[in-house]
């Protein structure tokens, strides 16, 4: 199997194709068959990745199951995976069937809905796996193609403000990288990202209209990487498109932006800024861990005023992505494992969010925290299932919330204490939006007429649930399964950082002087 | 010695004798009954003439002094002109005939404009240039008002023919300058006579000569009349503007910024830098608030020559590589789009406001996808084949050590992305509505829409091996 990685991208792709071909008609058979054919291909999706999984020596900290093939221009289609970037690819793999499922109401162009799935995830593993900056940034960008879609036909009522703020604010981002990843391109003479992890740029001073970049090209590059994985991550203050792509984007499409398509901002961060611009990185990391901490107080803050559910959520997902910063930009190992692990288990979590709101949103049509209450006089097993996702939010030790959030601050009270004591209040700010939504929710009296009737989960919405709670609790109380894989790969990453950073710190002091 | 210049433009001669000997057997004959075979016969010639031309052509020779140059980069142009205009030709037989439109003269205006167009591309001279230009734009300036009974087209001819005037009279004043302070017209002179520096005269000539080139290929400042031409004209000859004439322009460039003033780069650089720029964002922002599908594809082509002319901008071979490649891509973009507009009609008639593309996703998915893949290439978001062309140009840009371009080009592009999602807006999310645009079941047009769309995907894989082509093709112009 020398090509396992195309094989586990582009089966999604072939579902799609077949379902664009071969199925047509809008009755309930067509329908039917187009989710089961999506659903089949998700799954066979995720045990061919499990070879991928099964095979990886996470001691070597090189790429594994690399693929190489001559592409125009110089460019390379370069396929790999270490151990940054494998559980990435498992989290997609092992939430697309989920999401999948969680789709399993939707009645208006079924077909074209599965196949935006099958491609988004084809592009989504393609970005984990990509090896070539260019094709990284195809999959990257292309990606927002079928999330567009998602949100604008199939979204809420403000769906198509959504849609455009999405797609405009992200490709903005990116397009920056665009001449990034091409000065690059022309300096290092490749677009081998293994060749460019090695590669040194230009850290000279420089002066560009008639300021001192300390750091020069480095820093400058490391600064249009930052627009575009910032605006993805998303980071404050630049998160703003994320709660209205959120509250109108249909429960899957939440499911999979949270889960999976943030991740790729914090997996930009590990595998270009942080590698390949040390200097940058040493310049403004400090920043970032700043950034990081406002977002999480403030956007904490903001979530403990929403009265949407899923705006709620939303923000909660900004906080949770201002841990992945911060301990990404600690720069050391505990800091990143934390970073890592952080995203992986809010992956399980924020899409277990989603799928919880979508359960009653599906019976109520509403997501105004005000129009319930009491749930769990009717809904006992929901009311079991969203608490604990609530207290795995919250990052109730026993549950994998707690590992992510423990490690990076204490990666970051190594690097920089002030940060990390700031950063903290936010612990307590998650639990009193995320108690206090679920005590709105779920506690207290049965009052409104309109819940008198609603019914608990059905064994569908049961099952859909059932591998992100074993997940959330395994890796809670068994973290190793995580940093085995990813510490070798990680060590590795530190170590090359702070080396080169090392060498780095004279020559701005010289610049200073 | 003559026979062997006459070989060299043997196409054009063929072509011209053809135009000329269909139109007095129709004239003489049967007149427009005959309309309908001509473009077919017209049409398969341009087939004919590009693949000659792209099979048989090779190396470099100089005919008639050096007046006509036929080289690797000539030909590349010319197989792309061939081939569109061939394309655009059948498309819009059925469309001409259904409306009255299809007259003998169609066709062969069209060829003529060809003649001018392959003269233009390979013009070594001054001259020869001013030659091909003019015969361009004659035939050009009839074709835009074939619809003469027409305000609207009327206006477009008028506007197009009184713009183009003054353009041409630019660029023949800035060719006088040039030949009054080089001392000849021959390309290959000029370049000698600035091997030590450009004369204050030789730079208004040039700068003449630029602004002449900027009306062609309708770049900012001097885009203004492209909107209305587009609008005003048929649809098949708006699809008709939109390609070859605009390839032929954008090489004439390219032929005289590198042949005839090569060696002082700089001179002409921030000229088309700031062009490009232009360029991009006015038809970036012009075009959201367009209504009408053909204005906002004038706006479009006025974006993408700002592209085009970024890898111009370079001015390194690099730089006309990347350009060939933009503008390939481009015109092979813009018939599949054209396709899809010139079959856009309600109850038979034309329609090309927005708003009747409503919902057309739910009235036929499958031109609607295609049309999706086209808009998002146009958008220049990857995988699409538009990207590529995009990558091309930055990187040429920023080898150039234009970063400041590159970065006002990527974001005009995000501005651009806009009014391209409006129109995937109009198909898919769109409010339901009672008059759908007819299901036109021309199959030319779909063949055409869809290949366009699978090229746009397929291509990715390796540009269909464009890239070493118009490598040889730069590196013949700008050695």
């Amino acid at each position: 199997m020398g090509n396992l990685l195309t094989i586990t991208t582009f089966i999604p792709t072939i579902a799609a194709l077949i379902l664009a071909i071969f199925l047509r008609g809008e009755d309930e058979a067509a329908q039917r068959n187009a989710k089961w054919v999506a659903m089949a291909a998700t799954i066979m999706t995720f045990v061919v990745s499990l070879f991928i999984l099964f095979g990886f020596d996470p001691a070597d900290t090189g790429f594994q199951f690399v693929e190489e093939r001559e592409w125009l221009l110089g460019l390379e289609y370069k396929m790999g995976v270490d151990g940054i970037s494998v559980l990435f690819v498992m989290l997609t793999t092992f939430l697309m069937p989920i999401t999948i499922a969680a789709c399993w109401n939707v009645t208006t162009r079924v077909k074209e809905y599965m196949i935006a799935f099958l491609l988004l995830e084809t592009l989504m593993l393609g970005v984990f796996m990509a090896l070539d900056l260019v094709l990284f940034y195809l999959f990257f960008e292309a990606g927002l193609i079928p999330m567009f879609l998602i949100i604008g036909i199939w979204g809420g009522k403000d769906r198509i403000y959504a849609a455009f703020k999405f797609f405009l604010y992200t490709f903005l981002g990116s397009v920056l990288m665009l001449v990034a990843m091409v000065t690059m391109f022309y300096q290092s003479g490749t677009t081998d990202i293994e060749t460019l992890l090695t590669f040194s740029f230009e850290s000279e001073t420089i002066k560009v209209m008639g300021i001192h970049v300390i750091g020069g090209l480095q820093t400058l590059l490391w600064l249009a990487f930052f627009a575009s994985f910032a605006v993805k991550m998303p980071m404050w203050p630049v998160h703003t498109w994320l709660p209205d792509a959120h509250v109108q984007a249909p429960t899957a499409g939440s499911v999979v932006l949270a889960a999976i398509l943030l991740k790729m901002g914090g997996y930009g961060f590990l595998r270009f800024s942080l590698p390949m611009f040390p200097a940058g990185t040493e310049v403004l990391g400090d920043l970032v861990l700043w950034l990081s901490a406002i977002a999480i107080v403030y956007t904490s803050l903001v979530a403990l005023v929403q009265e949407d559910m899923k705006k709620l959520i939303a923000y909660s997902s900004v906080a949770h992505m201002g841990y992945v910063t911060m301990g990404i930009f600690a720069v050391n190992q505990q800091g990143i494992d934390g970073a890592i692990f952080q995203m992986l288990s809010h992956g399980f979590i924020s899409g277990a969010l989603f799928l919880c709101v979508g359960v009653i949103y599906d019976r109520m049509h509403t997501r105004e925290i005000d129009a319930y209450g009491g749930l769990v006089n009717r809904m006992p097993a929901y009311a079991l299932i969203f608490m604990l996702f609530t207290m795995a939010n919250v990052g109730l030790p026993g549950t994998s919330g707690f590992i992510g959030e423990f490690l990076t601050l204490m990666g970051v009270f190594k690097a920089n204490t002030w940060v990390a004591a700031v950063a903290t209040t936010g612990v307590i700010l998650s639990a009193a939006y995320a108690l206090w939504l679920y005590r709105r929710v779920v506690m207290g009296d049965l009052i409104k007429e309109s819940l008198k009737s609603i019914t608990d989960m059905t064994p569908r919405e049961r099952w859909i649930f059932a591998p992100l709670v074993v997940m959330t609790l395994l890796l809670g109380v068994y973290p190793s399964l995580v940093t085995d894989i990813i510490g070798p790969s990680v060590e590795a990453l530190v170590g090359q950082v702070t080396t080169a950073q090392a060498a780095f710190e004279p020559v701005t002091l010289m610049a200073q002087h | 010695m003559i026979s062997a210049d006459l070989n060299t433009i043997l196409p054009e001669i063929i072509l011209a004798v053809y135009a000329m000997a269909a139109l007095l057997l129709a004239v003489y004959t049967t007149k427009d009954k005959m309309a309908g075979l001509l473009t077919w016969v017209t049409a398969a010639l341009f087939l004919a003439l590009a693949l000659w031309i792209g099979f048989a052509g090779q190396g470099t020779t100089a005919a008639f002094g050096g007046m006509i140059v036929d080289d690797a980069f000539a030909r590349f142009a010319k197989v792309v002109i061939l081939a569109s205009a061939a394309a655009i030709l059948v498309m819009s037989e059925n469309y001409m005939a259904r409306r009255n439109l299809l007259r003998f003269e169609y066709p062969l205006l069209i060829a003529l404009a060809m003649v001018g167009m392959m003269v233009m591309v390979s013009a070594g001279d001054l001259m020869a240039l001013y030659m091909g230009l003019e015969l361009q734009s004659l035939a050009l300036y009839v074709v835009a008002s074939l619809r003469r009974d027409n305000v609207k087209s009327t206006e477009a001819g008028l506007k197009y023919f009184v713009l183009g005037a003054l353009s041409s009279g630019l660029l023949l004043y800035g060719a006088s300058l040039t030949y009054g302070y080089a001392g000849t017209t021959l390309f290959s002179g000029i370049i000698e006579a600035t091997s030590d520096g450009v004369s204050l005269g030789l730079l208004f000539g040039l700068v003449f000569l630029l602004a002449g080139f900027a009306f062609k290929v309708s770049a900012a400042p001097f885009h203004m009349w492209t909107p209305d031409v587009y609008e005003g004209a048929p649809t098949p000859v708006t699809a008709f503007f939109a390609t070859a004439p605009k390839m032929a322009a954008m090489a004439l460039f390219a032929r005289v910024v590198h042949d005839a003033f090569g060696g002082t780069v700089e001179d002409w650089q921030q000229i088309v830098a700031f062009l490009s720029v232009a360029s991009m964002f006015i038809g970036g922002i012009a075009a959201i608030g367009q209504t009408d599908i053909k204005r906002l594809m004038a706006y479009s082509s006025i974006a993408h020559m700002g592209f085009a002319l970024m890898g111009l901008a370079a001015g390194t071979a690099f730089g006309v590589q990347a350009m060939l490649i933009y503008m390939a891509i481009y015109i092979a973009m813009n018939v599949g789009t054209f396709a899809f507009i010139i079959s856009m009609e309600k109850d038979g008639r034309p329609v090309t406001d927005l708003a009747s593309l409503n919902m057309y996703s739910k009235v036929e998915p499958g031109k609607a996808l295609a049309m999706l893949v086209l808009l998002f290439s146009l958008a220049g978001v990857p995988p699409m084949l538009g990207f590529f062309g995009k990558f091309y140009v930055l990187r040429a840009a920023v080898e150039a050590g234009l970063v400041w371009l590159a970065i006002a080009g990527v974001v005009a592009s995000v501005i651009g992305a806009f009014y391209y999602l409006r129109i995937v807006y109009y198909m898919y999310f769109g409010k339901d509505q009672d008059e759908a645009l007819d299901r036109n079941g021309s199959p030319v047009l779909w063949t055409f829409l869809m290949g366009s769309a699978v090229v746009m995907l397929v291509g990715v894989v390796n540009l269909f091996g464009v890239e070493p082509i118009a490598e040889a093709a730069a590196l013949a112009l700008a050695n």
